[in-house]
């Protein structure tokens, strides 16, 4: 613990904002931008493994909280990543949000995101977003934007409880083709959606597939427990978006799950990038385990279908 | 160099925080350069005997090392000789103002003392703080759970009472549309950012409310100190920007304050 401190202690001062460097504003924004182009640049990552900066990937992004076309707002969110210092970033759903959506709209949603991913191949990443009331026309668009496409991962939602066995035909497709699943999780104690799933739903889907990766999104909101339902299963990991900052989240999951099950991810433009990055930054928590948090899990998770894409992680 | 106005001494009920003892915290402060904190007692949520918070509270400030410790001590309208305890903050623990969270002490802003509290506060030259939430309700225990502050009454109390400088904590999603629009029409009435959100938010609520009365906030140690931190990194301010919110605004407004209780001494 002692050591974890230490080195937490010498994490401060990289997120640390003196009046000096409130003056140096404008440069170090030119400079974090100068740093997250040069590294989207770099096709093996190793580059960032050397650098005293942590590569930072965000597995959870919407076109939200801008406004514009796909490519006018991929530009301005990752203007705000560049201010953050976050290099790649994952996108999901599309402009319509809508929780129940039909195959016609599945498909305008992924286009979106499609769009968006043109505009900085090898930054901006997409899961496809899925819907389970419709099985087979979900699996023929996980063809069209994953198998044939680019996107590299599943974005499930709230049109259906994901402990359901209808979800497994969506699964085992996504397992073969080496894509994870990232699923929203909440147990919010004012009471969830009927099609919003609880963690403990996401664990028995992930134990009925354990060759599958999956990503419990929020880990529930109420952590506590999400992180606790999540536990057993180990094709599961811990995802920190969309909740509040508070203090000892990433702390505990590291040490009920350990670090290199618990990734980063903002949840914006609904979400500030910068208070679900505080959950990370701001714990008492190891360099090592940030460094695991902040990216490099997510670029094991994604490692081998981008292998196989051809896409440098 | 920062003025943090939403910080929080000892424990909150429901878990332990990394930074919930009086040095982690103050270290915590002192090392992102924090050198001002405006400080009340979570203590202060459930507990019924707020004239013994607030005493820790003031004696607990006295610690302050590094970092000054300016206590605001709460003062629930619905106590019985809650007059006193605004007294004792003012004149005993000479406090720049004091600290209000309606929803844990089960008040309405409508109600008829919050408006004879306000005045007592305005006479006295108190700063008031109000607490909209201190958590999620959805994350909230399910035996505790307490809503948002509603704050449709506020504005109209701004009005009447010009001279009183209200900070509104937590605020945000509670005050949007046309009670956001309302209260930053009130040129007394000061925003933090410890719950800010969306992406560029502190730059997003430029928009609608004047930087003068934009306040560094971070609800430490409920929150990771980093939260506030990052976000006026993330949205593009100019550096004029950066000094009113971080500390200028609160030295401006805890000079005020502590003029006001000089002069109530005197």
């Amino acid at each position: 613990m002692n050591r974890a401190r230490q080195v937490n202690a010498m994490s401060f001062d990289r997120t640390r904002i003196s009046r000096r460097s409130m003056l140096r504003h404008t440069a170090g924004v030119a400079a974090a931008a100068a740093l997250a182009g040069r590294q989207s640049a770099s096709a093996s990552g190793q580059e960032d493994e050397r650098s005293s900066k942590p590569l930072i990937w965000d597995v959870h992004a919407h076109l939200s909280g801008v406004a514009g076309t796909p490519e006018e707002r991929i530009k301005k969110l990752l203007e705000y990543a560049d201010r953050v210092g976050v290099d790649r970033v994952v996108f999901h759903l599309g402009f319509s949000r809508l929780t129940d959506p039909p195959p016609d709209q599945l498909r305008r949603d992924n286009d979106e995101v499609l769009r968006a991913m043109a505009v900085a191949p090898g930054r901006v990443f997409g899961f496809v977003y899925l819907n389970p009331n419709y099985v087979d026309e979900s699996i023929r668009e996980f063809d069209r934007c994953v198998t044939d496409g680019p996107m590299v991962g599943v974005k499930l939602w709230v049109a259906a409880r994901c402990h359901e066995s209808r979800l497994d035909p969506i699964v085992q497709h996504a397992t073969r083709a080496k894509a994870p699943i990232l699923q929203h999780t909440w147990l919010k104690t004012v009471g969830n959606m009927p099609g919003e799933s609880t963690p403990a739903d996401m664990a028995q889907l992930a134990a009925r597939h354990p060759q599958a990766t999956f990503i419990a999104a929020h880990v529930g909101g109420n952590w506590e427990h999400g992180i606790r339902a999540i536990r057993a299963t180990g094709n599961v990991v811990a995802e920190l978006s969309g909740s509040d900052p508070t203090a000892g989240m990433a702390e505990m999951a590291v040490r009920e799950l350990g670090a290199d099950r618990v990734v980063y991810g903002s949840d914006y433009g609904g979400r500030s990038l910068a208070s679900q990055l505080a959950k990370v930054t701001g714990a008492d928590l190891s360099d090592e385990a940030k460094h695991l948090i902040l990216g490099l899990n997510v670029r094991r998770i994604l490692g081998p279908i981008c292998r196989d894409k051809g896409i440098g992680v | 160099m920062m003025i943090d106005v939403n910080v929080n001494l000892s424990r909150w009920p429901f878990r332990r925080l990394p930074c919930d003892t009086h040095d982690r915290l103050t270290l915590k402060l002192h090392q992102h350069d924090v050198v001002q904190a405006w400080v009340s007692s979570f203590d202060a949520v459930l507990h019924r005997d707020i004239g013994g918070v607030n005493l820790r509270l003031a004696e607990a400030c006295k610690e302050s090392g590094n970092v000054q410790l300016v206590p605001f001590g709460t003062v629930n309208p619905m106590s019985p000789d809650w007059h006193e305890d605004l007294r004792r903050c003012h004149e005993d623990y000479r406090m720049p103002g004091i600290r209000l969270v309606p929803n844990y002490h089960d008040y309405s802003l409508e109600n008829a003392a919050v408006a004879e509290l306000f005045q007592l506060a305005e006479n006295r030259g108190l700063i008031v703080q109000i607490a909209f939430r201190m958590e999620d309700p959805r994350t909230q225990h399910p035996r505790l759970q307490v809503p948002d502050v509603d704050p449709a009454a506020l504005s109209a109390l701004a009005g009447r009472h010009p001279r009183l400088k209200l900070v509104l904590l937590n605020w945000q999603p509670a005050v949007t549309g046309t009670p956001l629009k309302q209260l930053a029409a009130a040129p007394n009435v000061f925003f933090d950012i410890a719950m800010c959100e969306g992406v560029g938010g502190v730059g997003s609520l430029l928009e609608t409310v004047s930087v003068e009365r934009v306040l560094f906030g971070s609800h430490v140690p409920f929150f990771n100190l980093e939260s506030s931190l990052l976000k006026i990194r993330e949205s593009p301010l100019t550096p004029e920007q950066l000094k009113a919110i971080t500390h200028e605004n609160a030295a401006r407004l805890s000079a005020d304050g502590a003029s006001r209780v000089t002069n109530a001494n005197s």
